[in-house]
């Protein structure tokens, strides 16, 4: 059955955001996380998706699932504060947090999770229309 | 008088394969919803009704210079939406109009089986003569 692919990319769209889903996970839990160098502190994790091109480039098929490239981390400077009686200050006295933004990660969260329910959402008609398939003429 | 199943489903089977395929790329759009520099794609039935009914002669490639023709679906063409809002990074995909257009194609696609299956529930009737 041809209409089964609806499931396939449905669930790599699934994928792709729970992938997201877990990453603001983790951004969150790690918001607060300090270290005393700006190499060792946690970085905002993002995940980087892209449509799969073989397949959006082949004449015969047109649709395309969702391919996650990888996971990159965040460039931006960490903050610095001066804190020279923390146990984990640098030499200097400053202790490095994470550059993690709260409030983007969760917009992040929401419309990751809207995209995982739309894409249930698909799942579920296509399931509903496929079984009616299989009772035509009874 | 023989029963014939290609006269007597008549165009349905065909609008069913093409609803089906049509959810597929529907469903590819909404997957993609935050896919960078994805394009959301759909076909006009319009265009496939009108392909399907004419019986149309295509060129052939006979050689790899050739232009290929656009990715068709039923002969008619796979066409890029024009999105209402722009975004920054090139994504086409807005998930209300692709939600909406999804609904309406497996409402469409229920349709197309119901006529399907009522044309069985009358084979039927005039094979059992009750």
């Amino acid at each position: 059955m041809a209409g089964l692919s609806i499931f396939d990319i449905a669930g790599s769209g699934m994928n792709a955001q729970s992938l997201r889903l877990n990453l603001v996970a983790s951004n969150i839990s790690n918001a607060n996380s300090i270290a005393s160098s700006a190499a060792e502190v946690y970085k905002s994790r993002q995940p980087v998706f892209a449509a799969e091109l073989d397949k959006a480039m082949n004449t015969q098929n047109a649709t395309s699932k969702v391919n996650v490239l990888g996971v990159v981390e965040s460039q931006d400077a960490p903050v610095m504060e001066y804190a020279p009686h923390h146990p984990m200050a640098d030499k200097d006295g400053y202790i490095f947090k994470s550059n993690v933004n709260t409030v983007e990660e969760m917009a992040n969260m929401m419309s990751a999770s809207r995209s995982y329910q739309n894409n249930i959402e698909v799942l579920n008609t296509a399931k509903q229309m496929m079984l009616q398939t299989l009772k035509m003429g009874q | 008088m023989a029963i014939n199943f290609d006269t007597a489903l008549g165009i349905e089977p065909k609008a069913l394969a093409f609803r089906e395929k049509r959810g597929e790329i529907l469903a590819a759009n909404l997957a993609n919803a935050d896919t960078p520099n994805f394009k959301a794609r759909d076909v006009d039935f319009k265009a496939v009704l009108k392909q399907s009914m004419a019986s149309g002669v295509s060129m052939e490639r006979t050689h790899a210079g050739h232009i290929a023709s656009p990715q068709q679906l039923f002969g008619a063409n796979l066409m890029y939406r024009n999105p209402n809002q722009v975004s920054l990074d090139g994504n086409t995909v807005e998930a209300h109009v692709e939600q909406a257009k999804y609904a309406e194609n497996a409402v469409q696609y229920q349709a197309s089986l119901q006529f399907i299956n009522n044309k069985f529930s009358g084979l039927m009737t005039a094979l059992k003569g009750q």
